[in-house]
């Protein structure tokens, strides 16, 4: 046997370069900074944001062309594919890289750390990402979740002199590991009961075999599911994110709210899809109570927050909780398909929106260098374009028409009102009751800044920067564009998953 | 084959875990604790693996090996700058932020 083995020789796996250039481009741009870092050392300085930026658009035109092509691809035996969710996810997280590149061009330049390691962290952390959206099989899902945890967890902690940046860092590094380590756990169960790693397998293995492991199947589900809602703050797996976004540096703190929280949704959904689909049973009644409870928690803590980035890490739990509330309707007969392309559309508006607000956040801190709500006062005074665009983007969080988080709300509705059972209607009330409930501290962070009196009557103007007003200027076109023509991002989010369940 | 023992052990590892996890103060009795749930996963996996005689069991323990070697590593560092900058790494003393 020993002998047979080692004779036989090693033979590589069919690979189509086409399908894996995006991650190929990442990489190769993250070693190339590396690179020109070890290389030119001080002198690389100025250029290694633009670089970033430049690779992370150049990963877009694999993506193009593949979307151009238009047929599934499906590497390594169907632990890999890309399809049209998969590029859709994908083109979500490389435009959000590509704002957050935008947003820390800037604040990391100017807080005399180093720069060429954030960017190559920050690539290494989005290829993790556009992993996730491929991966169908346990084991890439894991190690895309790893790619894209651990250079997150050295990001939080990048203002290294700084005590609440290390113990951000350290916080989100425990509960991040604990919870994916949990997950492991439950995957190692997963794969016990079915035999095979490839969730289209699992799936098959659940609805066609005879099961007679039940608790295990349900035990494992809720590790798994309890591990992701974790790295998508979900109620109650929250508790980490307003301690590391207040700690961390700001664009690291949108990058975790937006593009890390997506991540998060991608595996979820493909789980769910792919993975266990028929067992509506065990995570319907699971994420029913983890949507209600994070909309519930998310938005009454975050009435009593007076540091916006906080305010904003509780309302990321609460729109948590309407991302997560089609997905307890899901394994309804009919609706899969519907309530895909909700979550799908509302990541994408949320997205948008979320890094506006935070563009404005990391504008005027610079020059109020807090983020206490309190010394965003009067901000209309000094910079009216700024406090605009703050409440664009804050009543558009609200759901207000037509810009785009109306949109995406209405699509979470419609879904749960065609559930068709008391379960989805209820959820709908909750969320309902939950949207006025968050008009109130958006509309009021937006009244301080318009109405109160600047502190101290300082009324110099905020300098900005050209990075900082193109980041704007993507998330309010792309907000309100979401919102007055709809059909755009509906047309793209209207994909399947269940096609591959097999 | 004997599966139900093995998986006995990697049950009462993971609770051993998941309890230093939650009762641990100290920040590299955590870490350690964590690695205690990875190394319950990992005899699951093995086990599973033999007793399916499926080699992805075998080829997912490799890789959470590798990932957590890699964990730690990040781990240790943070530990260690909260160090240099505390010096104390007890971590019910980290509470700068709250609400």
């Amino acid at each position: 046997m020993t002998t047979q083995l080692l004779t036989l020789a090693f033979e590589r796996p069919a690979i189509d370069w086409h399908a894996v250039a995006p991650e190929l481009t990442l990489l190769a741009v993250g070693c190339l900074i590396t690179l020109i870092d070890i290389i030119f050392l001080e002198k690389a300085r100025p250029y290694t944001a633009t670089l970033a930026g430049l690779g992370v658009l150049a990963t877009a035109i694999p993506i193009i062309t593949l979307a151009m092509d238009g047929v599934d691809r499906v590497l390594f035996d169907g632990a890999y594919v890309v399809d049209d969710f998969a590029l859709f996810t994908k083109a979500i997280f490389l435009i959000s890289g590509y704002v957050i590149i935008l947003l820390s061009t800037n604040y990391v330049a100017e807080g005399d750390y180093w720069e060429n390691e954030y960017y190559g962290l920050l690539l290494a952390s989005l290829m993790g990402m556009v992993m996730m959206s491929s991966s169908r099989d346990l084991i890439s899902i894991f190690v895309a979740l790893e790619l894209l945890s651990i250079p997150a967890y050295l990001m939080v902690a990048w203002r290294k002199r700084d005590a609440r940046s290390n113990e951000a860092g350290l916080k989100y590094y425990l509960m991040g590991v604990f919870a994916s380590a949990v997950m492991l756990y439950g995957m190692s169960l997963l794969f016990g009961v079915s035999g095979s790693t490839q969730l289209s397998e699992i799936s098959s293995f659940l609805t066609n075999g005879n099961v007679s492991s039940v608790s295990a199947i349900t035990l494992a589900i809720v590790f798994v599911v309890a591990g992701f809602a974790f790295k998508v703050s979900a109620a109650p797996f929250h508790t980490w994110a307003p301690d590391v976004y207040e700690g961390a540096p700001t664009p690291v703190a949108a990058f975790l709210s937006v593009a890390s929280k997506a991540a998060g949704f991608v595996a979820l959904l493909q789980l769910i899809y792919v993975g266990f689909h028929n067992q509506s049973a065990v995570y319907e009644p699971l994420i029913w109570i983890l949507a209600a409870a994070s909309m519930t928690f998310g938005n009454l803590v975050a009435l009593k927050q007076t540091n916006i980035v906080r305010m904003m890490a509780y309302s990321g739990v609460a729109q948590t909780g309407f991302i997560l509330a089609p997905l307890a309707v899901a394994g309804h007969a009919g609706l899969e398909d519907q309530a895909l392309s909700a979550i799908l559309t509302y990541l994408a508006i949320y997205a948008a929106m979320n890094l506006g607000a935070f563009a404005v956040i990391i504008t005027l801190s610079r020059k109020t260098g807090s983020a206490e709500i309190e010394s965003f006062n009067g901000a209309f005074r000094y910079a009216p374009a700024m406090t605009v665009s703050m409440a664009f983007f804050l009543f558009s969080l609200a759901g207000i028409p037509p810009l785009g988080g109306w949109f995406a709300k209405f699509e979470v509705f419609s879904v749960l009102a065609s559930s068709d059972d008391v379960w989805g209607y209820a959820l709908a009330v909750i969320a309902a009751i939950n949207s006025v409930i968050a008009l109130y501290y958006y509309a009021s962070v937006a009244r301080c800044m318009w109405a109160d009196e600047a502190p101290e009557n300082d009324l110099t103007p905020v300098s900005t920067t050209s990075s900082l007003v193109s980041a704007l200027a993507i998330c309010a076109i792309v907000t309100l564009a979401f919102g007055v023509v709809p059909q755009i991002v509906g047309r793209f989010a209207d994909v399947t998953l269940l096609t591959l369940g097999g | 084959m004997y599966l139900n023992q093995f998986l006995l052990l990697s049950a009462a590892l993971f609770a051993i875990g998941v309890y230093g996890v939650l009762a641990r103060r100290n920040g590299v009795l955590v870490l350690m604790s964590i690695e205690l749930i990875l190394n319950a996963v990992n005899i699951n996996l093995v086990s599973f693996a033999a007793f399916r005689d499926s080699i992805s069991g075998e080829v997912f323990a490799l890789f959470v090996i590798a990932v957590a070697a890699a964990e730690v590593g990040v781990g240790l560092a943070m530990i260690l700058l909260l160090y240099r900058n505390r010096r104390n790494i007890d971590l019910t003393e980290i509470d700068l932020m709250k609400g």
